[in-house]
C-alpha cells in the first residue's frame, strides 16, 4: 500500500470526526419530558382509561374513535368504569388537556412525531 | 378440409380470447351489487322538504351563513374556489329538465335552495376509489375526509354539483373575508385537496339537533324547511309529501335524490 501510514491516519481521524457527536454527548442523555397535566385534568384524576394504557395506546385509541365516529356514528364511548365521554379530540380530549404544547407536542417532538391532527381539527386557544 | 398444426393453433387461442373477451363484457354489463337500494325501513331515512312558496331570499342567507359558521367554510371571494354546501340556484340551473319555452313567470329565475341530495342512488359513492364517500343505513351520503385523496371523481359523478374542492388550505382563506375563522373550535377544518359537502349536520343529529340550516331557517319562519325520517309514514316529512305536490332535482337520472321542493 502506498502512503500506508497517511491513509490510516486519515481514516482514524475521519472516523473519530464522525462518532464525535456520541463521545461529546456520552452520559448525557436527554431527559424525556414529562406529559404536564392541567389543574383540570388533575382534578378529574381518571382519563378515559387507565393512565398505562392512554400513555401505549392514545393512538390506538384515537384511531378507532375516528373510525367509529364518522364510519358508524357511534359518537359516545363507556370507560371501564362507565363513565360516557363524547368521542372527539377537539372538545373531549382538549377540553381537560387544554395545554397541547406541553401535553401533547413536548413528547412528539421528542421522538421526531408529527402527527397531522392538527391539519384540520382545530386546536383549542390555550390559556397561559 | 384438414388442418395443420399451424392452423389448429391459431383457432383455439381466437376462441379463447374470444371467450374471455365475452366473459369480461358480460361481467361488465351485468347488473351488480352497486344497483342494490338498501331498505328504507333499516332504522331513519333522512330527508327535507323545502316549501318554496314560503321561503325567501334572506331565509336562504341565513341558512348559508349558519351552515358556514357551523362547518367552518371558508369565504374565498371567488367564484372559482368556492366552498359551498347548501347554496341559492335559479330555476334554471336548479331544474334544467323541466324548462320549456312557457314556463311559469313566477318560476322564471326565481331562487331554490340547493344542497346535497341524499340520494338513495348516489353515484358519487359508486366512483369514490378510497371509499371515502358512502351511505349511512340512514340515508346520509356521508364523508371520512381523512380518506379523501382528492381526485374529484366524486365531484364528476355528482350532477348537482354539490361537492366542492378545496383548492386552498382553508386556514388560508382571506382574513378580511373570514375575520374569526374557524368560527365553530368543535368542528374540524379540511385541507388543501379534499372534497367536501353537505353532511346533512350528522353531527349535530347525534346530539339530537336539527341540521343548522332547518334551525336556522325555523328561526325566522316555521316549517319552511322540513327536516325528518321518511321511514316513518307520520313523520312531518311524510305528512307534507303527502299533503303537496313537490318536484325532485333531476329525477331522471336515477339517484334517487331525497331534498324534495313544494312549488
Amino acid at each position: 500500500m502506498y502512503d500506508g501510514g497517511k491513509i490510516i491516519v486519515g481514516l482514524i481521524i475521519g472516523i473519530g470526526l464522525l462518532l464525535s457527536p456520541f463521545f461529546y454527548n456520552a452520559g448525557k442523555a436527554l431527559k424525556p419530558p414529562e406529559p404536564e397535566l392541567t389543574p383540570k385534568a388533575k382534578e378529574a384524576k381518571v382519563c378515559v382509561a387507565s393512565k398505562e394504557y392512554m400513555r401505549d395506546n392514545h393512538m390506538h385509541l384515537l384511531d378507532k374513535w375516528r373510525q367509529t365516529v364518522v364510519r358508524n356514528a357511534e359518537r359516545y364511548y363507556e370507560s371501564a368504569d362507565g363513565k360516557v365521554y363524547y368521542k372527539s379530540l377537539q372538545v373531549t380530549c382538549l377540553d381537560c388537556h387544554s395545554n397541547k404544547t406541553k401535553f401533547c407536542d413536548q413528547c412528539h417532538n421528542y421522538i421526531g412525531m408529527e402527527p397531522y391532527c392538527w391539519t384540520c381539527h382545530v386546536v383549542p386557544k390555550e390559556k397561559k | 378440409m384438414s388442418f395443420d398444426r399451424r392452423q389448429f393453433l391459431k383457432i383455439t387461442g381466437l376462441s379463447a380470447l374470444a371467450a374471455l373477451g365475452l366473459k369480461g363484457g358480460f361481467e361488465l354489463l351485468a347488473p351488480g351489487k352497486v344497483d342494490a337500494e338498501p331498505p328504507l325501513t333499516k332504522g331513519k331515512r333522512w330527508a327535507m322538504v323545502v316549501d318554496m312558496r314560503n321561503i325567501t331570499p334572506e331565509i336562504m342567507d341565513k341558512c348559508k351563513q349558519a351552515c358556514n359558521e357551523v362547518h367552518n367554510i371558508p369565504n374565498w371571494g371567488d367564484p372559482r374556489v368556492e366552498v359551498k354546501w347548501i347554496w341559492a340556484e335559479v330555476y334554471e340551473h336548479a331544474f334544467p329538465d323541466r324548462l320549456h319555452d312557457y314556463d311559469a313567470e313566477s318560476l322564471r329565475g326565481k331562487e331554490f335552495l340547493v344542497l346535497c341530495n341524499h340520494c338513495s342512488n348516489p353515484p358519487c359513492c359508486r366512483v369514490c376509489p378510497t371509499g371515502s364517500t358512502w351511505q349511512r343505513a340512514d340515508g346520509i351520503v356521508m364523508m371520512d375526509w381523512h380518506r379523501c385523496i382528492g381526485c374529484r371523481f366524486c365531484m364528476a359523478a355528482c350532477p348537482y354539483g354539490a361537492r366542492s374542492f378545496n383548492w386552498g388550505d382553508p386556514r388560508k382563506a382571506p382574513k378580511e373575508l373570514n375575520p374569526n375563522f374557524p368560527t365553530n373550535p368543535e368542528f374540524p377544518t379540511r385541507e388543501v385537496g379534499v372534497v367536501e359537502k353537505c353532511t346533512f349536520c350528522s353531527e349535530r343529529l347525534a346530539k339530537g339537533e336539527l341540521p343548522a340550516c332547518v334551525e336556522a331557517a325555523n328561526k325566522m319562519k316555521k316549517d319552511v324547511l322540513i327536516f325528518g325520517d321518511l321511514a316513518d309514514p307520520d313523520s312531518n316529512v311524510r305528512k307534507a309529501l303527502r299533503k303537496h305536490y313537490t318536484i325532485r332535482r333531476k329525477p331522471e337520472l336515477g339517484t334517487k335524490p331525497n331534498i324534495y321542493y313544494i312549488i
